[in-house]
């Protein structure tokens, strides 16, 4: 199996004020292609920072780190800009879409900045990213005019655009009510099944039932590396929430 | 990311914000315009006096009563007498380069003839007063050096007096009262309407030299001397000659300084329009100004852009874009400000000219380089302003921009 994520004895050290937090105390973690991990744990885990070095949007102190092979030490700030713009699909909490801007130019956006991609192509793989995520009939919607569950399809299809190693989730249905959570979950899942990593950071348990495997982070250790052998579907869940409707 | 992707992302954030944008780029549009216009009429001025000097005459030399002597020590009222009236007649008898000479004694004085009175300036003159100045008679004809050697009282008046004194009769013939002293008019002179100044050039009694001097002034020099060059490449020649000649007529030894200044028109063109120049000048750093005034506003409302689009920098940041392609982003958008604030000041510029062209007795040209300048001037106000908030926008951490509320 290809390895997408391996870490070794990761230490994440932060200076707030004079105060020195040991956000991370020595991580190890091999995440598998194909994987969907959801990593838990409480407020001043370490797990925010965890998705942060993953996600290549910090450095780390200690340790070693390759992301989908590639040694993520010494790296100078473009080539980060770089990783995150081929390797990783950012889904955040709060969709982060730009304002007044349409659906597709929004999942447009990250081969913008890729230069191995001409416009052309760029709009047509946008086009099918939204159709993806099922969305492919309000390509010219903007955030605005979409629902929050839309808008994290957005998000997820912006993430998807430049063929990424991996997908990062941060609380991605922390802004939804539970069922548009249990719908985007089941993108997620669909997604996970065409053979997309998936890496999604959550502090809800039932959300993280969805996920093959949950890692557990507690003051910086890894508490927890589990396996779910029964994990939830998202397709069950939504039909018997149909019936309640019904 | 790509230049043409960069100046649409740009476009698209100016147009997202109308009001701002244009209330932005009104600084531009106002320093730029103002630079323009206010360049173009002094130019426009500048080209006027240049006009009207070249209008004195044709190679035209003038000569002035030099006031001040030797090593600063002022001559006083008695270095103004030093032009005396057989000058002229000398220089025009004794010159190679000089085609002809007239003094001017300059006395001003109510009129009356005709139908009423006049308040008006008289000058004395040569009979060759009229080749020099390449005027021209509409009736009657002009003294003649006989007429000034007798200090005959007759007189040429401009077509404006004609008007006011003799609406329906003939000056020619008539008799004047000249400060009570009676002449007679024996032309009158073609219109030459107003000069640059606004002076109206036909409300003049012309009279010969002498007859000035004794009957209206009483003295015995002359405010200045008309020289006329044989022609243009001879001008410098003849200005050596009237000093030559002058200091010989006035037995100046060697060594001491001249009495009077021999100035070509070209001279006086130059020194008029140095003042007007300086002038320009002047008003173009004013504007200059404001159009940095203007660049100020562009830096401010960037910033302000740049604080209210954190969270669209830490999207950007995260989902790759470079320190440089953030950077770039908002450098264009300041630059397309300016830029834009630019072409439009250079219309609005251009619409500001024709109506003072047109309404205006103010002449407001538009120079080609000027309009250049201001285009570069207003790119390089938004680079220079724009660079401190799209640098501050570029070296935002992805991670606390992202979270910026």
């Amino acid at each position: 199996m290809k390895k997408v994520i391996d870490m070794r004895g990761v230490v994440k050290n932060y200076q707030m004020g004079e105060m020195e937090v040991h956000a991370l105390r020595g991580i190890d973690l091999e995440i598998n292609a194909g994987e969907f991990v959801a990593i838990m744990g409480a407020s001043g885990s370490g797990k925010s920072t965890l998705m942060n070095i993953i996600g290549c949007l910090d450095e780390l102190s200690e340790g070693e780190y390759y992301l989908d092979g590639e040694d993520i030490r010494d790296l100078d700030a473009d080539d980060f800009a770089a990783i995150r713009n081929r390797k990783i699909g950012f889904v955040f909490q709060s969709f982060n879409l730009l304002a007044r801007t349409s659906a597709l130019e929004n999942v447009e956006l990250p081969l913008l900045y890729n230069r191995q991609i001409k416009m052309h192509e760029a709009r047509a793989k946008a086009a099918a990213s939204l159709e993806l995520v099922g969305l492919g009939d309000r390509i010219d919607h903007e955030p605005s005019q979409l629902s929050g569950g839309q808008q994290q399809r957005v998000a997820l299809a912006r993430a998807l655009v430049n063929d990424p190693a991996l997908i990062l989730a941060d609380e991605p249905t922390g802004n939804l009510d539970s069922k548009t959570s249990v719908e985007v979950m089941k993108l997620f899942q669909d997604l996970n099944d065409k053979g997309i990593t998936i890496v999604l950071v959550t502090h809800e348990h039932d959300i993280a039932e969805y996920a093959r495997r949950k890692v557990v982070l507690k003051d910086g250790h890894k508490i927890e590396d589990v396996i779910l052998s029964k994990r939830r579907q998202a397709e069950t869940d939504l039909s018997s929430w149909q019936g309640e409707d019904e | 990311m790509r230049l043409l992707v960069l100046l649409k992302v740009a476009m698209k954030s100016i147009f997202k914000n109308k009001m701002r944008s244009f209330l932005t780029s009104l600084g531009i549009i106002i320093g730029v315009c103002s630079v323009i216009v206010m360049v173009g009429v002094g130019q426009g001025s500048q080209q006027k006096i240049e006009d009207s000097i070249s209008s004195l005459g044709t190679n035209l030399i003038l000569v002035f009563p030099n006031y001040m002597r030797q090593q600063g020590v002022s001559s006083g009222r008695s270095g103004r007498e030093s032009l005396k009236p057989e000058d002229p007649a000398y220089l025009e008898a004794n010159g190679k380069y000089i085609l002809a000479a007239s003094g001017s004694i300059r006395t001003g004085g109510q009129i009356i003839g005709g139908v009423g009175n006049w308040n008006t300036s008289i000058e004395g003159v040569s009979a060759s007063y009229l080749i020099i100045k390449s005027w021209s008679m509409e009736s009657g004809s002009f003294f003649t050096q006989r007429d000034d050697d007798t200090k005959k009282k007759v007189c040429v008046i401009g077509k404006t007096i004609a008007e006011e004194l003799y609406p329906d009769m003939e000056p020619v013939g008539q008799r004047l009262r000249i400060r009570n002293k009676p002449f007679t008019i024996i032309g009158v002179l073609a219109e030459k309407g107003e000069n640059s100044m606004g002076n109206d050039q036909d409300d003049i009694i012309l009279a010969p030299t002498k007859t000035v001097l004794t009957r209206l002034r009483g003295r015995d020099f002359l405010n200045q001397i008309y020289v006329s060059a044989t022609s243009e490449d001879d001008l410098a020649a003849a200005q050596a000659e009237v000093t030559e000649l002058l200091r010989l007529k006035h037995k100046l030894d060697y060594g001491e300084a001249d009495d009077f200044i021999v100035r070509t028109q070209t001279e006086i063109t130059d020194m008029a329009s140095a003042t007007s120049k300086t002038l320009t000048l002047l008003l173009a750093a004013i504007a200059g100004v404001s159009l940095v005034v203007g660049g100020i506003g562009i830096m401010n409302i960037m910033l302000v852009s740049v604080t209210e689009r954190t969270r669209e920098i830490g999207i950007r940041l995260a989902i790759g874009a470079r320190g440089k392609d953030v950077l770039r982003q908002f450098l264009y958008e300041a630059i397309t400000l300016s830029l834009t604030g630019g072409i439009l000041g250079i219309l609005l510029a251009a619409g500001i000219s024709s109506i003072l062209n047109h309404f205006t007795e103010i002449n407001a040209l538009i120079n080609p380089q000027i309009v250049i300048v201001a285009v570069l001037f207003s790119a390089a106000v938004g680079i220079f302003f724009g660079y401190y908030p799209a640098r501050k926008a570029a070296q935002l951490n992805p991670i606390d921009a992202l979270r910026y509320e």
